[in-house]
């Protein structure tokens, strides 16, 4: 190993941009649907402008985080693969929730509960979507089909539902358990030790070829 | 008409007696609609629009004698037209004034997001209060009888407003006012269902309509505007009148169970984490030693 490497680039400014658009307008709709989900939240709405300006720009926010999601797909599709080396893991993840990290086997770039948050918020993204767009033009939805508006709102709630759960983990991750983490997605270096501890098999990789430094 | 301190009583250079006093009137309002009677004359339709202060919305001549195809936004009223051939062959012209049903349990209001965006008055009347809403059309969803309409310009929901801000002062509502033939009629629920089911006897007794009945469903509570039907056991003949209407259990479902369990799954989130942090704390990395755990 090389001393005098630092840092190590673990996600480009591409990267980095692409999270925080689709995590800004994840929040922004976060705060704008809990507004009209329930009526002590509406609040929520008063602050950001007021009930008709949230109502306005949810759909369009939900849009721009849907490219962003299908951007990320396109940029870490093969990076969010769950391969073998996950799967075995995923057996061990006790010990990770446990924060007994030296019983864990080694894993490449993201571990396997990166990459199912990312497919979550992926699939999740798609049915909010598609629900999404039948809430938007309600009356574009045929009376005689209205159970389509029925099961729209119930899919767009479920899934916004289950991404909330999987957003939880991943601020509280990002931010509080995991250190270094929330640095690594602003400037985007982790130190040499950070990727052995957390990514050893994506560190052996990048070292293997060619170093990346700044 | 509807008891409160604005009930007129007396009224100034005005000839005869004051419109609606001395009428025994109880609190819960009620239109009814005697469809048998109704000759499809459009009368109401035009007293709906004069009071609201619309102009008249383009509309598409469809071959029919329905003034257009659907309720809009500024038309809250229409009688909706109807060819109709009876399992005996005789065929008839259904005429069926359409309009915003009031409810008892409105679908409108138990979808709506917004804050005093839609309230349901003590007399039975629900009604939109358009500086509050938010045109996420919700009540478009709720609805069990498709009738509000949204603006796509103002981002505004509108619907009958059952005339309250004439019922809200001693009137009848305009349509009412302007019928020729005697088949909108206005007054306490009970008095009109009393009407309707005296005028649906006549029919069963009288005439061919050995099927009349009254329409008041029970499914969204009975309605504040009630109908008197040649044929009770097919309400559908009429225009697409449901025959068992309720809120969607859906939105049931979204409005209830689904939102204690989103609340519930939620702060469950937020306290797992908080336990988790409390109990294992981060995951340090110590930089010199790389395999290094807190
Ligand atoms: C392309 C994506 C999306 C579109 C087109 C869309 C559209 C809509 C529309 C039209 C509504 C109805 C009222 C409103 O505008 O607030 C709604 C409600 C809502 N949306 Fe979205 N949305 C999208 C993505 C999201 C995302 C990513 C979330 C993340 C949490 C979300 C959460 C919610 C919630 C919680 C509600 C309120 C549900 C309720 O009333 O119970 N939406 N959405
Ligand atoms: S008919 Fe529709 S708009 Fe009218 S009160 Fe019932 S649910 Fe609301
Ligand atoms: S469109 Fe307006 S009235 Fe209808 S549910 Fe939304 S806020 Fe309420």
């Amino acid at each position: 190993m090389s001393a005098t490497i630092s840092r190590i680039l673990r996600y480009t400014l591409n990267e980095r941009i692409l999270h925080w658009v689709a995590g800004l307008t994840y929040v922004y709709q976060l705060l704008t649907g809990l507004a009209f989900y329930s009526p002590h939240l509406f609040w929520i709405a008063v602050l950001l402008g007021g009930g008709p300006t949230s109502r306005f720009w949810h759909p369009w926010a939900g849009l721009l985080f849907t490219v962003a999601l299908f951007w990320m797909l396109e940029v870490w599709r093969n990076d969010m693969r769950i391969t073998d080396a996950d799967r075995a893991w995923a057996k061990a993840m006790p010990h990770y929730i446990r924060n007994e990290d030296e019983d864990l086997p080694p894993i490449d770039r993201f571990n396997y509960g990166q990459k199912y948050f990312f497919w979550v918020m992926l699939w999740a993204g798609i049915i909010m979507l598609i629900s999404g767009l039948a809430l938007w033009f309600p009356e574009r939805i045929p009376w005689n089909l209205r159970y389509l508006r029925y099961l729209a709102i119930l899919l767009h709630v479920s899934a916004a539902l289950i991404s909330i759960g999987a957003f939880i983990i991943h601020v509280y991750m990002g931010t509080a358990m995991v250190r270094g983490g929330f640095t690594s997605i602003i400037r985007g270096e982790v130190t040499p030790a950070w990727a052995k501890m957390h990514h050893r098999l994506w560190y052996n990789r990048i070292m293997g070829a060619a170093p990346t430094r700044r | 008409m509807s008891n409160g301190p604005l009930e007129i009583k007396a009224i100034s250079g005005h000839a005869g007696p004051v419109p609606g006093r001395d009428t025994s009137r109880d609190y819960d309002v009620c239109k009814l609609v005697d469809v048998t009677t109704c000759i499809g004359c459009k009368a109401c339709e035009v007293a709906c629009l004069e009071w609201n202060g619309y102009p008249f919305r383009e509309t598409v001549f469809d071959n029919t004698y329905q003034t257009m195809p659907d309720l809009a936004w500024n038309y809250y009223n229409l009688i909706r037209f109807n060819e109709h051939t009876a399992s005996d062959g005789t065929f008839s012209w259904l005429m069926r004034k359409d309009q915003c049903m009031h409810c008892a349990d409105p679908g409108c209001l138990r979808a709506c997001p917004a804050d005093g965006a839609i309230v349901q008055y003590a007399n039975g009347i629900v009604d939109f209060q358009q500086e509050n809403c938010i045109g996420c059309q919700y009540c478009v969803t709720g609805c069990p009888f498709n009738i509000p309409k949204f603006n796509p310009e103002t981002k505004k929901v509108h619907k009958c407003t059952l005339c309250s801000d004439r019922v809200g002062v001693g009137l009848e509502p305009a349509c009412i006012k302007a019928c020729p033939t005697g088949c909108l009629h206005f007054g306490s629920k009970d008095d009109m269902k009393d009407l309707a089911g005296r005028r649906a006897q006549q029919l069963r007794e009288h005439t061919a309509h050995t099927n009349a009945g009254v329409y008041d469903p029970p499914g969204v509570g009975g309605t504040h505007v009630i109908y008197v039907l040649h044929d009770i056991s097919n309400p559908e003949a009429y225009g697409g009148l449901p025959a068992n209407p309720r809120v969607p259990w859906t939105v049931k479902l979204w409005k209830g169970p689904l939102k204690w369990l989103g609340n519930l799954a939620m702060f469950g989130g937020l306290l797992g984490v908080t336990l988790h942090y409390l109990r294992f704390g981060p995951k340090q990395v110590k930089e010199d030693h790389a395999e290094g755990k807190s």
